[in-house]
């Protein structure tokens, strides 16, 4: 019997040999490297120092750089918040649909969100462009006699993180809200209760593992997402993303890089562990 | 009674054509004669024409692909043989290893690109390729990893079971009964790593090397330096091929349901 269990566990740990390898060589290497080099000096032209010091973290308190992560954070708030108003109702309706109507949202869902981010992205670009297609359209309605020139401005970039991280949101509500048992709603509204309070004490309450995880899934991306920032915001809107990057690649400062990178971990964490604090609440 | 207003469906109806809409500008205006996007100057093929003929976007194309292509296959192997044996046997740190290997998902991707350029700079290995898949492989791996995980932590025992007891050696339990069964989820997890390889931006531009381009970073460097219509032929394509494969899966699966 014994020996029976060590052949077991004997070809146990060979097949995990790979993975064990591979995770503890390439992503717990890589992050022990990227703490310790948060702790280095940058050496002038090329490089790091071996010399341990803690201006990096330090530097991080900086105005300017407390800003950048304001901003990030503003924007993944935002960005966040207008994925729930517009997400949240779309998978609760998509879930009250029949079972036939169901599979085609699902796949009228699915295509856009198999598609190429950047495919997506280059639209809005169009849309956008002085003079693009939004400018045309409101000219054409009266709405305004000039071009509005919504590209590199703020809200461009809101509307394109909404459109890249809404469907997440939706898929997570939709997986929630389909096993909602509906009769709990009508018999509800049969004991007298408004469509509101129906909604807020049966619905949203069944539904809030859904909204949650689907808060996590758009939360932490968001925070990261900064190439739509690139792209739709132009040099206007720096976030923590983008000062990452160029620390890394047009300063060379590779430690105040990782103390950043850090930083953003952190935060991020920080979330996580808030919203599964969270959805572990007694209702 | 039940509320028959027409507000969801027309909520559905119009956030999907919303969603819609920046593809549908993209595919229009790659049929447009002018060079400049916000003049329509005629429908003309000219652009893909030029796509066809255009050698670094095909050597773009193959790259990604074979980035993809290999990302998945390593990520299917790894992934595969691992969650096997972290479900078949209880070893010594699986728990913090299976966390570690699904951190790429959890983390930001700017700080995995920096992350691995940093490493790949301090063990002297060569950009290109080879880091490209390396990277690829470290965030494709949990796609695989969980679903294959689910799969057997759901499935039924007593079938690998009732194979042993009539007398098959371990080998070909695995071979004849346990593969086949978990073979949907193996599918699908290099399918879902797969789709996130060829997507990925980010993680590419930071540890791929100066002469091996993919199409992600081809895109993006077009985006933001100046595009011409040419992208927006490309994207066209590559929008009918990620159309033809969503309703080949949607297919597939009403197949499946229906033998069910």
């Amino acid at each position: 019997m014994k020996a029976k269990a060590r052949q077991k566990k004997g070809w146990a740990w060979l097949t995990v040999l790979p993975l064990y390898a591979f995770t503890l060589l390439f992503i717990l290497g890589p992050l022990i490297y990227m703490v310790v080099l948060s702790f280095l000096t940058r050496e002038e032209v090329w490089g790091v120092r071996l010399e341990f010091t803690l201006d990096n973290y330090a530097g991080i308190f900086e105005p300017v750089y407390l800003r950048t992560f304001g901003e990030s954070l503003k924007l993944a708030f935002l960005s966040t918040g207008l994925v729930v108003a517009i997400g949240y109702p779309f998978g609760y309706f998509m879930a009250k649909l029949t079972a036939h109507w169901k599979k085609r949202v699902m796949l009228l869902l699915m295509i856009p969100f198999w598609t190429s981010s950047l495919l997506r992205l280059y639209g809005w670009i169009i849309i956008f462009r002085a003079g693009g297609v939004f400018d045309q359209l409101l000219m054409a309605l009266r709405i305004t006699s000039e071009p509005l020139k919504l590209l590199y401005t703020y809200p461009a970039v809101v509307v394109g993180m909404v459109y890249a991280l809404l469907p997440f949101m939706i898929l997570s509500v939709y997986s929630s809200a389909e096993k909602l048992d509906f009769s709990l709603v009508e018999a509800a509204r049969d004991l007298g209760a408004s469509p509101l309070k129906a909604f807020l004490t049966v619905s949203l309450k069944l539904t809030l593992p859904g909204l949650l995880s689907g808060l996590v899934l758009t939360f932490v991306p968001s925070m990261g997402l900064f190439f739509i920032a690139d792209i739709l915001g132009g040099n206007k809107v720096v976030l923590v993303g983008n000062l990452i990057q160029e620390q890394l690649m047009k300063a060379r400062n590779w430690p105040f890089a990782a103390a950043l990178s850090i930083a953003l971990l952190l935060l991020t964490t920080v979330f996580l562990w808030l919203s599964r604090r969270l959805s572990k609440e007694p209702s | 009674m039940k509320n028959r207003t027409k507000l969801p469906i027309l909520y559905l109806g119009l956030v999907l054509a919303l969603m819609y809409v920046p593809i549908l500008v993209v595919i229009l205006y790659s049929f447009n004669e002018s060079k400049i996007s916000s003049v329509w100057g005629g429908f003309s093929l000219q652009w893909y024409a030029r796509l066809f003929r255009d050698r670094a976007m095909f050597e773009a194309l193959r790259n990604t692909l074979v980035l993809g292509g290999a990302s998945c296959a390593a990520a299917g192997v790894v992934g595969t043989l691992g969650a096997f044996g972290m479900t078949k046997a209880r070893l010594r740190g699986q728990g913090a290893v299976e966390y570690l290997s699904a951190l790429p998902m959890m983390v930001p991707e700017i700080i995995l690109g920096m992350v691995f350029m940093a490493f790949f700079s301090l063990i002297g290995l060569p950009f290109g390729m080879g880091t490209l898949v390396l990277a690829h492989t470290a965030f494709c791996i949990p796609y695989v990893f969980m679903l294959v995980k689910a799969r057997l932590v759901g499935m039924d025992p007593s079938l690998a079971e009732a194979a042993q007891d009539l007398g098959a050696p371990p080998v070909r339990v695995f071979f004849d009964v346990t593969l086949p069964l978990t073979a949907p989820a193996i599918a699908s997890g290099m399918l879902l790593a797969f789709a996130m390889s060829i997507d990925d931006v980010i993680i590419s531009v930071f540890v791929t090397g100066v002469d091996v381009n993919t199409l992600p970073i081809k895109i993006y460097t077009q985006l933001k330096t100046g595009v011409t219509p040419e992208v927006n032929a490309l994207c066209t394509l590559m929008f009918l091929a990620t159309l033809a494969v969503c309703l080949l899966a949607a297919f597939l699966a009403r197949e499946r349901k229906a033998k069910e």
